[in-house]
């Protein structure tokens, strides 16, 4: 059927409700902001794609043998690397990872599993508030807390500095996957006589694994590349460490001493340690989700 | 086992299905699972173990606020309230005021959200009104890469990328056409408070797209559907029936992002500039809050200086968590009780 004007689809008797055809203006405005829309999402990515493109540029040329086993040399001297920062990193990010994943794991537990209440609240606003607590302030407080106690920077220090950002993160985490489990499951294992906490270790946490070690993974690459509360807690060494009670070379705090100088040589292995830096979080972090999808733990 | 619960009735013999053998080996083998006092003392250790946890986390922000109250307490009773409101900052005479340090964290931040809020809002109104569906996964996640990123290669990639844009291309640009305000004036150094804001901006636009975004999927379709068919472009439909309902998330977003921009400290402290004075022009060099902590904690000499530093961070640790208590009341006004996801 062709009808030629809105005249002819009328029905006899019935008031005409004639729709003004859209005015350009209304049309410009809708194409004109998608456009802009669009344009800040560009905008946006713009940024992005810069940082990570520098520094494959500038990283890559840089990293070397001698980058990664080496410690760094005297100003002037060229060569040298970060390979103690590399390390020292890794001994802070494991300190902070044993203090911080079975405390904010336990915390999570209480949430889901015993703090459906008034406590739970107070815990839940209190882990919001700590998450939002700036790095550089808790790193005040790990200062006077170990610091101060043991007279110098060191390892340990830098490693509660972590731990205390980690808790929040995993905590809230931990909780949200908990909770995703079907309370039908609990109940299943409680009608078999299970008791309440092998059922929360053994079905309801082993149920919510993988998504409780998504979240610690998320902890763990949100302060592995902390600088500011590793300043003053340890420290930064230009030589190796091996002991946890003095101050300890990390490679982020190496990356921001390097950045800061006027040194080109210096300039340029700012570049490959952050490449370094992010290779090894994202390395760290996409083993262990293989790990979780295919390895050991997928039954879990 | 016979069910208590019932009544039954009373025989005098015993119940033959009871004297059974293979009843009884039934009821030996399940007995210890079924009798609840056999673990009631694992139970009670593990669950008074877990609320621990949950006592520790509250133990933390007790202890945060212990440790910077004491801290403080010197610097406290030595300048009181005119702490805030000197702008002195003299660690050779041992005089501290806290203005220029208070003044650029409020003027980097406020920058940084002029900037990022736009454009995070831009992009999260793309992803989930404008853009096609099969895009949309892969766009979320690219912004939220830029979360990803550690504070301190941003700095780096300021220093040594952004730095030299803003002084060779920007800033001159900025002086020859607004300059007469002011706020555009003085040599282009590139490092400055124009830099500090933009480096920000960029690192807060993650987490406001990201919120926005959650904040936007909760408004209802039915809102959508019937501003579309009021006859509405897609543009009237995202102004009318999205953003408006979504006012206050957004809002609790952008704050969160202040929050955020307010304890920045690596990469603010790369390209400010680190001179505690007071400028108009955002061309000047400027210092925050937490770079002064992350530039001169290490090297305080005397007590009062530490006490004075450290009385900067309590100051920085209220502002913050006065700004996230009310981001996140207004985040949650929107979303009704679903948390909000963690925010990276």
């Amino acid at each position: 059927m062709n009808f030629n004007s809105a005249a002819e689809l009328a029905t006899p008797g019935v008031p005409q409700v004639v729709i003004p055809p859209m005015s350009w203006r209304r049309r410009f405005t809708d194409k004109a902001m998608t456009a802009v829309a669009a344009l800040t999402v560009i905008l946006v990515l713009l940024p992005l794609f810069a940082i990570f493109a520098y520094l494959v540029y500038k990283g890559i040329g840089s990293i070397n043998l001698a980058f990664l086993t080496q410690t760094p040399k005297p100003v002037g001297e060229p060569g040298g690397g970060m390979a103690n920062a590399i390390v020292g990193s890794m001994v802070i990010l494991a300190i902070a990872s044993v203090i911080g994943v079975p405390l904010g794991i336990g915390a999570g537990i209480f949430l889901s599993e015993y703090g459906r209440n008034r406590y739970g609240d107070i815990v839940r606003f209190v882990s919001d508030v700590l998450n939002g607590v700036p790095s550089i302030v808790i790193g005040i407080v790990a200062y006077g807390l170990v610091v101060m106690r043991q007279k110098h920077f060191s390892a340990l220090a830098g490693g509660v500095a972590l731990a205390i950002m980690m808790i929040p993160t995993i905590a809230r985490t931990t909780e949200q996957m908990l909770l995703l489990v079907p309370q039908a499951i609990r109940e299943a294992a409680y009608g078999l006589g299970v008791s309440r906490w092998r059922t929360t270790l053994s079905i309801t946490l082993r149920t919510a694994i993988s998504g409780v070690i998504t979240g610690v993974m998320l902890a763990f690459a949100r302060v592995a590349g902390e600088t500011a509360p590793l300043l003053f807690t340890a420290f930064g060494n230009q030589f190796w460490n091996w002991k946890s009670d003095q101050p300890t070379a990390a490679l982020s705090l190496q990356i921001f001493t390097y950045a800061i100088s006027p040194f080109d040589e210096w300039h340029r292995q700012a570049w490959a340690g952050a490449l370094v830096l992010i290779v090894l979080i994202v390395g760290a972090v996409s083993a262990v989700r293989i790990a979780v999808k295919h390895g050991t733990l997928s039954g879990a | 086992m016979s069910n208590q619960a019932l009544p039954r009735p009373r025989f005098d013999a015993p119940d033959p299905e009871r004297e059974t053998k293979a009843a009884l080996k039934i009821e030996a083998r399940t007995a210890p699972l079924l009798q609840g006092k056999v673990s009631e003392i694992p139970d009670a250790v593990f669950g008074w173990a877990m609320r621990l946890c949950g006592i520790a986390v509250v133990a933390v922000l007790g202890l945060i606020v212990y440790q910077l109250l004491i801290g403080s307490s010197l610097s406290w009773h030595a300048f009181g309230f005119k702490f805030f409101g000197q702008s002195d900052w003299n660690p050779v005479e041992d005089q501290y005021g806290a203005l220029p340090f208070i003044y650029g964290t409020l003027v980097s931040s406020l920058l940084s959200l002029l900037i990022a809020v736009p454009l995070a809002v831009g992009v999260a109104v793309f992803i989930t009104e404008i853009s096609p569906a099969r895009f949309r996964g892969a766009l979320s996640f690219t912004t939220e890469l830029l979360a990803a990123i550690p504070s301190v290669v941003y700095g780096l990639w300021a220093i040594f990328v952004l730095v030299p844009i803003l002084r060779l291309y920007v800033q001159p640009f900025l002086g020859k056409t607004l300059g007469w305000t002011g706020f555009f004036s003085g040599p282009p150094y590139g490092i400055g408070m124009l830099a500090a804001g933009v480096i920000l901006a960029i690192m807060v636009i993650p987490i406001i797209s990201s919120i926005t975004r959650e904040v936007l999927t909760v408004v209802p379709q039915h809102q959508r559907e019937a501003v579309l068919a009021l006859g509405a472009t897609r543009w009237e439909m995202i102004r009318m029936g999205v953003l408006r309902n979504a006012r206050a998330g957004i809002v609790g977003a952008i704050i969160l992002g202040l929050g955020r921009a307010l304890g920045e400290t690596m990469a603010v402290t790369m390209v400010i500039g680190n001179r505690p004075e007071i400028a108009k022009s955002l061309f000047a060099p400027g210092y925050t809050m937490a770079s002064v902590l992350a530039n001169e904690f290490t090297e305080a000499t005397g007590d009062l200086y530490l006490s004075a530093l450290i009385e900067i961070g309590l100051a920085l640790f209220f502002v913050t968590i006065v700004v996230n208590a009310l981001a996140r009341l207004m985040v949650w006004s929107v979303t009704r009780g679903q948390p909000a996801k963690s925010l990276v």
